[in-house]
């Protein structure tokens, strides 16, 4: 384990601070094809709800200048099948698997925390942000209040520390991520995608079935590094930060702002090997920087 | 990282590229490529139109910004691939029928090639369809026994399947539904499905199709499926 990249996030010890994010990465089986996971310091499974989920209808994908807008609908085996079928490989991996939970209602997260009880999931990423489903999703992650009181509810019911997952597109993400701290959480992740628009003007028609959609990749970069900083000056408990990551210097600025750890999204699909490209450039800027660990440069702002 | 050997407009809007590549590439299969930094920021999914001696060809049509981008590629320039990906076609024994709409034949030309190869007794039919100028013909007519042309029309009209052969199809939805259903039921009719990618590994969930199994990935678990797999009849 390089000593310049260990990172502890809360209690939990990464081998080095990156991490695929939710949705961009499965559940890590179509990468083993191209890199051993266990490079990783992390990895955040799809997100996961109560119920299997077909995900949406349409057209699910449209690129933008230097970014991507998805509407997937959370499609997901559900719960019982993660547990089932991928959770044994997952367990088996020294590296830390963050386990994404979204919902429809509270009653359906809650029974979704209760069945990962089960099971010795390091870290919990609650999603109260996926901007592409009708009911739940981002409509808890919207206010401070909502955003408090579920998480205060999956903490008190889950047996694993729990990171939440906050929006772009509420209110202020410093006040979200306070009212989630003083519920519990252990650590904030940001940002999950921007809530956009594509008008297809030759067919005068919307392009997504769902009408709206995330946008993610380097377009989002800069509002996703500034509500990272907001964040990491508003609460006490650890960061990660993502939002168009795409460069080991692009993670750098993360963990200036403050984050603790960076995860890796739609970069993932421009370019698999994309993580480990990080993790080299951020092992070799500590080696060139003198740093004995990468802590040194965060939070310097 | 492959250097690419040629890349010529061969008709109007249509690209052939070459590039050198040394691998296993099945009739079917697919590779995403770049050639740009972050702008377009996904890479493009390009069926393979032709690989013998290390040499992988590709048939595209420019229709934007990344394919624009591959088509002004020159001899010797890189070109990043990934791949080969997605299953492809499975291994034809009997008589073949092959209905390509459009830049839909790219992937078809391979599939004749490999099955006239593995199967020099078998017989094998082309119908190709064009909007307005047609274009691959002539490679069609080298590696098949008969090839229908139907430009500015409607392939099915003339369509006839023999009892026993198997079909395939590659084009427009439109008409590949259409093939789906003139095609008499008793023969096996596989449909070589698009669909917008980001990864092109089965990671992103964005070219989700609906099937009688449930949701199936068009790039890992296809692109080519069953007609009645995926509701075409």
């Amino acid at each position: 384990m390089s000593k310049q990249l260990a990172t502890k996030f809360g209690e939990i010890l990464f081998k080095n601070p990156v991490v695929p994010a939710s949705g961009t990465f499965g559940f890590g089986r179509e990468y083993e094809a191209y890199y051993d996971l266990e490079k990783l310091g992390g990895l955040c499974s799809k997100g996961l709800t109560l119920e299997p989920k077909p995900g949406n209808s349409g057209i699910r994908l449209w690129e933008t200048p230097a970014g991507l807008m998805n509407s997937i609908g959370l499609e997901n085996p559900g719960i019982d099948a993660f547990i089932e079928k991928e959770w044994p490989h997952l367990k088996e991996l020294d590296t830390v698997t963050v386990v994404n939970v979204g919902g429809k209602d509270e009653e359906s997260y809650l029974q979704a925390i209760e069945k990962l009880n089960a099971i010795e999931v390091k870290l919990i990423e609650l999603n109260i942000s996926c901007p592409n489903v009708k009911a739940g999703g981002m409509a808890y992650g919207m206010k401070a209040k909502t955003a408090g009181d579920i998480t205060k509810k999956v903490v008190k019911l889950s047996n694993h520390p729990v990171m939440v997952k906050l929006s772009p597109n509420g209110d202020s993400v410093a006040d979200i991520a306070k009212a989630c701290e003083e519920s519990g959480a252990l650590g904030i992740s940001l940002i999950n995608t921007v809530q956009g628009m594509a008008i297809d003007y030759k067919k005068k028609a919307v392009v997504f079935d769902n009408l709206y959609a995330g946008l993610s990749g380097p377009a989002v970069k800069p509002i996703a590094l500034r509500m990272t900083h907001q964040v990491c000056q508003a609460v006490k408990i650890p960061v990660m930060g993502m939002g168009g990551i795409s460069t080991w210097e692009d993670a750098l600025e993360f963990i200036m702002a403050g984050a603790t750890c960076i995860q890796v999204g739609t970069m993932n699909f421009v370019n698999p090997l994309a993580p480990l490209d990080i993790i080299d450039g951020l092992q070799a800027y500590c080696e060139k920087e003198g740093l004995a660990n990468i802590a040194e440069v965060r939070g310097i702002f | 990282m492959a250097v690419v050997l040629s890349n010529e407009f061969v008709s109007r809007g249509i690209c052939r590229m070459t590039v050198a590549f040394k691998g296993d590439v099945l009739p079917g299969q697919f590779f995403m490529l770049r050639a740009w930094d972050k702008d377009p920021l996904l890479s493009r999914p390009i069926s393979v139109h032709d690989y013998e001696d290390g040499k992988l060809t590709f048939l595209y049509q420019v229709v934007g910004k990344g394919t624009e981008m591959l088509s002004r590629l020159t001899p010797q320039s890189d070109v990043t691939l990934q791949g080969p990906l997605g299953n492809g076609f499975p291994r034809i024994t009997g008589d073949l029928c092959v209905v390509g709409g459009g830049i839909g034949i790219a992937p078809l030309y391979y599939l004749v090639k490999n099955y006239r190869k593995h199967n020099p007794d078998g017989k094998c039919r082309v119908y190709l369809g064009f909007r307005d100028v047609a274009y691959g013909v002539e490679d069609f007519e080298q590696a098949a026994d008969e090839v229908n042309l139907d430009i500015g029309g409607i392939i099915t009209d003339q369509l006839q399947v023999a009892s026993g052969e198997v079909v395939v199809t590659c084009g427009p939805e439109v008409m590949m539904k259409s093939v789906a259903k003139v095609v008499p039921a008793e023969n096996r009719v596989y449909v070589s499905l698009e669909a917008h990618m980001a990864c092109g590994i089965g990671a992103c969930l964005g070219c989700t199709c609906a099937t009688k199994y449930g949701n199936r990935k068009v790039c890992q678990d296809g692109p080519v499926f069953l007609r009645d797999e995926v509701f075409y009849v």
